[in-house]
């Protein structure tokens, strides 16, 4: 359970959050502009609300100038739109980047069940800049699951990806939805992208989040 | 085929320039990162003193440096007497007149590379729980390899030619601050100088020919390592 009531300003833009977000899979909706990638950016802890609260589970993770939780200690893992894998580094080792970092006895995934699970086995030792568009975002998911993630946010994981690609990649999220039972927050501008995957879809316009239903 | 004298100066100059390019190696890194990543006050004015010794007459900083780290200089004289240190006249002196006219040549490529790095990279590093420490380390780092050879190459070269400061600072003693360009300077002045004039100014040439090329290669191989694709036509 994710409670939000913060407020983040730059600029002109501004951004409202106030809701609470139940596990399972969200959707949040939105055109773009509207503030989704800065709402994930301060879910993961890449930028400090200005005002309010973030509170994960019964931990707060932002509060006003009190209280902030940077990216590294929240265990959150965030897939972006491009996948991000570093250039420099295998499959392998993008693979398991965090996963070393994850203290071992919180780690709940190892690497040949997350091969399996997204069909990546045969991709471990080429370089990123060697995969398709479809390929690297089943690497950056398989990297932000070895994570073992409290959460995972996904930033418009498929909207670099062809329509037919699209179709490829949303079975493998429903599996991983199915078989790890992870929350995940995933944002888009393309509702018919979340539809089929998300517990519940939230809309976001004009910096706007809230959840008038709960 | 090069006299004694010839070879003390050639050894002296690459101790000197070798010396140089480590002392800029880390400052450059950590100078290149703050004007390329970050905004504080007074960054312009860094930006400037940075590249300052480039476009002033190189006895200028020599000049400067005398005064201040002269063994009658102010931080010179506090050297000596607390450290026992001399700078002036002394090869760790041309080390330091070199590494000052050299260090705008280490900064330049090494800041572009840092630039040219997609910040949300070593984002993603730290949402996958590295520091931002590790995070450099890690990623912003190794991807800066490319350019900070580059870097490295240009200061070693540049401080191999370094002449005006090192001039002014530690002045042309052989054996301690005689390198190549003061050597080559000197037999120029001297009657049948000539000929080892000629031998130590082909040297020159030859050792920056080898030094590009090396520098070339090795950057091309860390930008294979690295993923980069080239953009040039095949």
């Amino acid at each position: 359970m994710l409670t939000l009531d913060c407020e983040f300003r730059r600029g002109d833009f501004h951004l409202r959050a106030r809701t609470e977000i139940a596990d399972g899979v969200t959707g949040i909706c939105g055109p773009s502009g509207c503030g989704k990638s800065t709402l994930l950016a301060l879910l993961a802890g890449l930028l400090r609300p200005q005002a309010g609260r973030i509170r994960f589970a019964d931990e707060l993770l932002a509060d006003g100038d009190t209280i902030f939780v940077p990216a590294w200690r929240r265990h959150f893992g965030l897939v972006f739109q491009d996948g991000q894998l570093f250039p420099h580094l295998s499959v392998r080792a993008n693979l398991l980047y965090g996963y070393r970092r994850r203290a071992p006895e919180a780690r709940r995934f190892e690497l040949p069940g997350v091969l399996e699970l997204l069909e990546i086995a045969p991709l471990l030792e080429r370089r990123p800049g060697q995969l398709s568009g479809g390929e690297r975002q089943r690497v950056a998911l398989g990297r932000a699951l070895l994570y073992s993630p409290r959460l995972l946010l996904l930033d418009e994981p498929l909207s670099a990806l062809d329509e037919r690609l699209k179709q490829q990649i949303l079975p493998f999220l429903k599996r991983v939805k199915d078989e790890t039972r992870i929350p995940m927050i995933y944002v888009t501008h393309m509702i018919s992208e979340v539809e089929y995957l998300a517990d519940r879809v939230l809309p976001m316009e004009r910096g706007e989040l809230t959840n008038h239903a709960a | 085929m090069l006299t004694p004298d010839e070879l003390t100066a050639v050894w002296l100059s690459a101790k000197v320039a070798l010396s140089a390019t480590l002392l800029c190696l880390p400052l450059g890194i950590a100078v290149s990162w703050l004007l390329a990543r970050r905004r504080f006050p007074g960054k312009v004015l860094l930006d400037v003193l940075v590249q300052l010794p480039m476009v002033l007459p190189p006895v200028v900083p020599g000049y400067l440096l005398l005064v201040v780290l002269g063994t009658q200089g102010v931080v010179g004289a506090w050297l000596l007497e607390r450290f026992g240190i001399t700078l002036a006249f002394t090869w760790k002196g041309a080390v330091l007149a070199s590494a000052v006219m050299a260090f705008p040549l280490m900064v330049q490529p090494v800041r572009l590379a840092f630039g040219m790095i997609d910040r949300r990279l070593e984002q993603a590093a730290t949402t996958l729980g590295a520091t931002p420490w590790r995070a450099f380390f890690t990623v912003t780092l190794p991807l800066a390899v490319p350019g900070i050879i580059a870097g490295a190459v240009l200061c070693f070269s540049r401080s191999l030619g370094e002449f005006g400061a090192t001039m002014a600072f530690v002045g042309n003693i052989p054996g301690e601050t005689r390198t190549l360009p003061l050597a080559i300077y000197t037999y120029m002045h001297v009657p049948g100088g000539e000929a080892p004039s000629q031998r130590l100014a082909w040297l020159s040439i030859a050792i920056a020919f080898v030094a590009l090329l090396a520098a070339h290669g090795i950057s091309r191989r860390a930008e294979r390592l690295l993923g980069y694709r080239s953009h040039a036509d095949p």
